[in-house]
């Protein structure tokens, strides 16, 4: 699997996606001011940070980079893209993915480990866990509430776009346990054809046992298996 | 039309914060009188803030070497060898009275300012800790400045992208009109590639990068250096403005350029900004400078040379450059939007030469703006010495239990992690030990090195003590690395006091300095860099002496690394240490009985450093389960921190001879709680005696509640509660 | 030519900022503000002295940059 890691001015965790890919095969970073992607690229990953400052609004900025274009284009092409928080915020911004994230409900950022339901797994991103499996990713953010008017929010949900949900321990969904205020405690949501995941919580700093557990391992193995299948 | 400077007026000077005596030293210095350009410059230079003039003769005192110091006090950050090639760069600065004025703000450009004074050095910084102080809780203010100070803190931290690790916070009515934000970070650099201020070479091109430069800030660095009065909130205006997107443009530009070899020397822009940094640098290298302020990007306009010298604008750097390479340098920093303009050049003359529109505004000898700044050896009295408290003198209040409860729920034992939520401790994922440990630790790269991080400071025990005060706020900073199994190394300091030229005052700072030089001494624990802010008052009433000590030791693998939490149930509880049960200036004497009296604990130093040595090959040795250091609360607290962090309860039982509130709440120093199987415990217990380090064994681990024996067991879901509780309601609180 | 932009928050999306500002002006005891929404304001300099103009460049700037126009609205004055 190769992956490019889109570096915006401002981002501040490609370095650690690029960690979590390397052992999946090379991952090189591109500059947003490029127009094309390497060749050959399996996954592009949207980094977190904070791109332009969060300026105007989260990812608004980032999502006119020139190399947004290609990013389209191989999602259109059906190429896998990955938004981990900012990288979330530039996709809906860009509208490769519908909604938006607003501030969180408690108005503060927020850092701390964070269990999710992993709710399909026969999309390439979480082959590797267990339906409902239960999670623990950590998340880090000031405006990860997710938000959609009603019909956005029905469509998501029917056709089991939901990636992941907010929950705690025993994985009930409660208010309790949803950090941020996202309608229906959504962490993550799906493209319609499943090939571009937006999620908030951060996989690629949850990969040692030494550091938090290893989580998050599974979503970059998942990704990983999906071409060692398609070869 | 030309600009028309105020004349230099008695009234002009003493509004610069510059005294008659420092005035006429001026006056013989450059044989005439100054301009009103120069006179800004002295006032900068000269101020306590960049002078250090009340505190360098007692500084000069402090042990600063070791093998493993490659650069102590003196430069933007400390450096030490950390082994393997590699480096750590580190440094400690307030910043305070902005703070105060504008908390998010102030606290921002806090982090944002240290910050650079580590990358400047060439290391990228991999993380940041902070130690604050406010008000009394119930002071109309406090609230307000906690959320404004700990949002400060997280905004500009998580947009650069270094986690934010570890801090210390406490409130006490002594910082009601004067709170402290301290903050440090922590970088790592390639130990052959450190870069200094140090400017070489004759006509090489000095270059301003960064941001444009505004009005903001200008005399804050005077206002550093002033007490606080009662109208301190009309000085907003002098509030700067922190960008931390710039800064993160800045550090990735600076490293970038730094590969290039193109830097000679490379200072930034903090305090009294173009003029500190572009004096430090020539007068460093022995070197005149000459600015051209015509060159320096502007952000508003008709800026006069005064406001351009003295602007405090944030995320500017200055640098001298080898010309054969200005034009690589250029294309990084256009490649990042940033600001580059070459504003000058290194001369021979020795002289400070500053022009703008065509006159000269300033020439002045370079060396001795800062060799020739005034130096006071202030009168100083040493504090009064308190009476001991006998524990056995003191009546319990309450039951220990219920002390205990109560003692959680306290505003400086309660959990701050409504505080280190708000800060983004996990990226760059080498967070070994998050905040809530007795240190930070963090792996460097792919390991198995790490570095283990603290900043702690007792100001009580200063205030009853200063020279006791002193020496433990260096030995609990140690104790803290050592609890996680770290070697300690080296240490950044933020001496903050309140207005010298008051002898009790100046007592305090003396007697600070002279324990802190004791037990770095005693501990092999130099001092690499630090920060003196004085003048810490209001309304005329001094804070409690707050000697911050930043503490940095080395662990070789951080799979070894302790944590305080119990693991299991079965485990054997041991003390180490003595314990006579000192409750002078202890927590349960404040907060539970209502006093604040009594000497401080005393710290044996070779006892410090015979037990920790032995904690840490018990760590290395992966003979224990779980680690604490005893401080604030005495040894109930941290058993009760160790149980909640598990969930894991513990049953333990006091010794007949130390009346049990005193056993249970004393704050006697260097002590530790290790856990252990019970198959390692008779030979820990062994091993100790060898040593000859005090060790007992007090109960084990086990059951859903914490047990002091003869007391009410408590659960460790209601500890959990109510240590949990306490912040989060507060500042629920309406207002 | 100088303009202002304003974006708000459509009717309907929760603004837990605005509803924070709303409790503290209760709790400064600044009474009968019924309810708050925060948005935001540009302060723009156009090249153009053509108003007709100036509005649709920046109508052209609010689709593209200036709103997020899944939860917000925005606004054109041109002075």
């Amino acid at each position: 699997m190769k992956s490019a890691v889109i570096l915006f001015p401002g981002s501040n965790r490609e370095g650690d996606a690029i960690r979590a890919l390397k052992p999946h095969g090379p991952a090189e970073i591109v500059w947003h001011g490029e127009a094309d992607l390497p060749r050959g690229t399996d996954l592009v990953v949207l980094p977190g940070g904070f791109s332009y400052g969060d300026y105007l609004r989260c990812g608004a900025i980032a999502a006119h980079s020139p190399i947004m274009a290609a990013v389209r284009a191989h999602a259109e092409r059906g190429g896998l893209v990955l938004g981990i928080c900012n990288g979330f915020q530039i996709l809906v911004e860009f509208g490769l993915l519908p909604g938006v994230l607003m501030r969180n409900a408690g108005l503060h950022f927020i850092c701390r480990m964070q269990h999710l339901r992993v709710e399909r797994t026969d999309a390439a991103f979480a082959s590797a866990y267990e339906k409902g499996q239960i999670i623990r990713i950590a998340i880090a953010h000031g405006e990860g509430n997710y938000a959609a008017d009603s019909q956005t929010i029905a469509r998501l949900e029917g056709e089991g776009r939901v990636a992941f949900r907010y929950c705690d321990a025993a994985g009930e969904v409660t208010s309790a346990a949803n950090p941020n205020g996202s309608i229906n405690a959504i962490a993550g949501i799906y493209s319609e054809r499943f090939n571009v995941l937006g999620m908030m919580p951060h996989p690629e700093n949850l990969i040692d046992p030494l550091v938090g557990g290893t989580d998050g391992r599974g979503l970059f193995t998942s990704i990983a298996g999906s071409f060692t299948v398609a070869v | 039309m030309p600009r028309q400077d105020p004349p230099v007026t008695p009234e002009l000077v003493a509004s610069h914060g510059l005294k008659p005596d420092e005035y006429q030293r001026i006056l013989d210095l450059i044989g005439r009188v100054p301009s009103f350009t120069e006179l800004g410059i002295f006032s900068a230079m000269w101020n306590e803030h960049c002078s250090y003039k009340s505190s360098r003769l007692h500084l000069r005192a402090l042990p600063t070497k070791a093998p493993w110091v490659i650069q102590g006090p003196g430069e933007n950050a400390g450096v030490i060898d950390i082994g393997d090639g590699e480096a750590c760069v580190f440094k400690m600065e307030s910043h305070n009275h902005p703070s105060y004025i504008e908390p998010f703000q102030g606290a921002a450009t806090g982090v944002g300012g240290i910050l650079r004074d580590v990358f400047t050095m060439g290391a990228r910084p991999v993380a940041c800790l902070n130690l604050l102080r406010f008000g009394a809780p119930e002071h109309p203010k406090t609230r307000h400045l906690v959320s404004g100070v700990v949002a400060g803190i997280g905004s500009y931290g998580n947009s650069f992208g270094v986690p934010t690790v570890g801090g210390a916070t406490a409130f006490h009515t002594g910082y009601d009109g004067n709170i402290l934000v301290n903050a440090m970070a922590v970088g790592i650099a390639r130990a052959d590639e450190i870069f200094y201020a140090k400017a070489t070479g004759i006509g090489n091109p000095i270059v301003y990068l960064g941001s444009k430069t505004g009005r903001d800030g200008i005399h804050g660095a005077t206002m550093a250096s002033a007490s606080f009065e009662e109208d301190a909130e009309a000085k907003r205006p002098t509030v700067q403005v922190g960008d931390p997107f710039t800064e993160k443009l800045l550090l990735e530009a600076c490293l970038e350029l730094m590969r290039t070899g193109a830097v000679i020397a490379i200072q930034d822009m903090g305090a009294a900004g173009l003029t500190s940094s572009a004096v430090e640098m020539g007068a460093k290298g022995d070197l005149g400078i000459e600015l051209d302020l015509d060159a320096v990007p502007c952000r508003e306009t008709g800026m006069s040379a005064y406001e351009m010298l003295l602007s405090e604008s944030q995320e500017r750097m200055l640098m001298v450059l080898d010309p054969q390479k200005e034009i690589e340098a250029k294309a990084v920093f256009v490649k990042w939007g940033l600001d580059f303009a070459v504003i000058g050049k290194t001369t021979d003359t020795l002289r400070f030469v500053i022009k703008h529109e065509g006159e000269v505004k300033a020439d002045l000898p370079i060396k001795q703006l800062g060799d020739a700044a005034p130096l006071y050896d202030r009168p100083h009295v040493a504090s009064p010495a308190l009476e001991k408290v006998e524990a056995a003198a003191i009546e319990p209040p309450l039951s220990n239990a219920e002390a205990l409860k109560l003692l959680l729920a306290t505003p400086d034992l309660c959990s701050k992690r409504w505080i280190y939520e708000q800060y983004d401790h996990l990226i760059l994922g080498n967070s070994v030990e998050t905040p809530g440990g007795d240190a930070a630790v963090i792996r460097l790269g792919d390991g198995p090195k790490g570095l283990a991080l603290t900043t702690d400071v007792t100001p009580r025990y200063c205030e009853a003590d200063p020279v006791a005060g002193g020496r433990q706020a260096v030995a609990e900073a140690w104790r803290n690395l050592t609890a996680v199994g770290a070697l300690p190394r080296a240490v950044t300091d933020n001496l903050n006091f309140g207005n010298p030229e008051k002898p009790e005052i100046m007592g305090q700072f003396v007697g600070c300095l002279t324990g802190i030089g004791q037990a770095c001494r005693a501990l092999d624990f130099p001092i690499v860099s630090g920060n003196v802010s004085l003048y810490n008052e209001s309304s005329g009433k001094g804070i409690p002496p707050t000697p911050s000590i930043g503490g940095v030791g080395v662990i070789a693998d951080v799979s070894l690394a302790a944590k305080l939490a119990f693991r299991r149930a079965g485990d054997a509880i041991l003390l180490i240490g003595d314990t006579e049960g000192w409750l002078g200036q202890s927590l349960y004497l404040r907060d539970v009985c209502g006093r604040e009296a009594g000497a401080p604990p005393p710290v044996d130093l070779a006892a410090e450093k015979r037990n920790g040595d032995f904690v840490r090959e018990l760590i290395l040795a992966g003979l224990v389960s779980a680690v604490h250091d005893i401080s604030d609360g005495g040894l109930a607290v941290a058993l009760a921190e160790m149980a909640m962090a598990g969930g894991v309860g513990a049953s333990v039982e006091a010794p007949a001879n130390v009346p049990a509130h005193g056993f249970w709440f004393g704050e006697d120093q260097s002590r530790y709680i290790v856990a252990t199987s019970p198959e390692h415990a008779l030979g820990v217990l062994a091993a100790a005696q060898r040593a000859g380090v005090p060790c007992r064994r007090i109960g084990e681990t086990g059951g859903a509640a914490l047990t002091l024996k003869g007391e009410a067991a408590i659960l460790v879901g209601d500890l959990s509660a109510r240590f949990e509780g306490w912040l989060p309601d507060y500042i629920a609180a309406a207002l | 030519m100088k303009a202002r932009v304003f974006v708000t928050l459509r009717s309907g999306i929760l603004d837990p900022q605005g509803k924070a500002i709303e409790g503290a002006l209760k709790s400064l005891q600044i009474d009968g503000v019924k309810s708050v929404r925060q948005g935001k304001l540009f302060d723009v300099e156009i090249e153009t002295l053509d108003p007709a103009a100036a509005k649709a460049l920046l109508q052209q700037a609010c689709q593209k940059l200036l709103a997020n126009q899944v939860v917000e609205d925005f606004e054109v004055e041109i002075s």
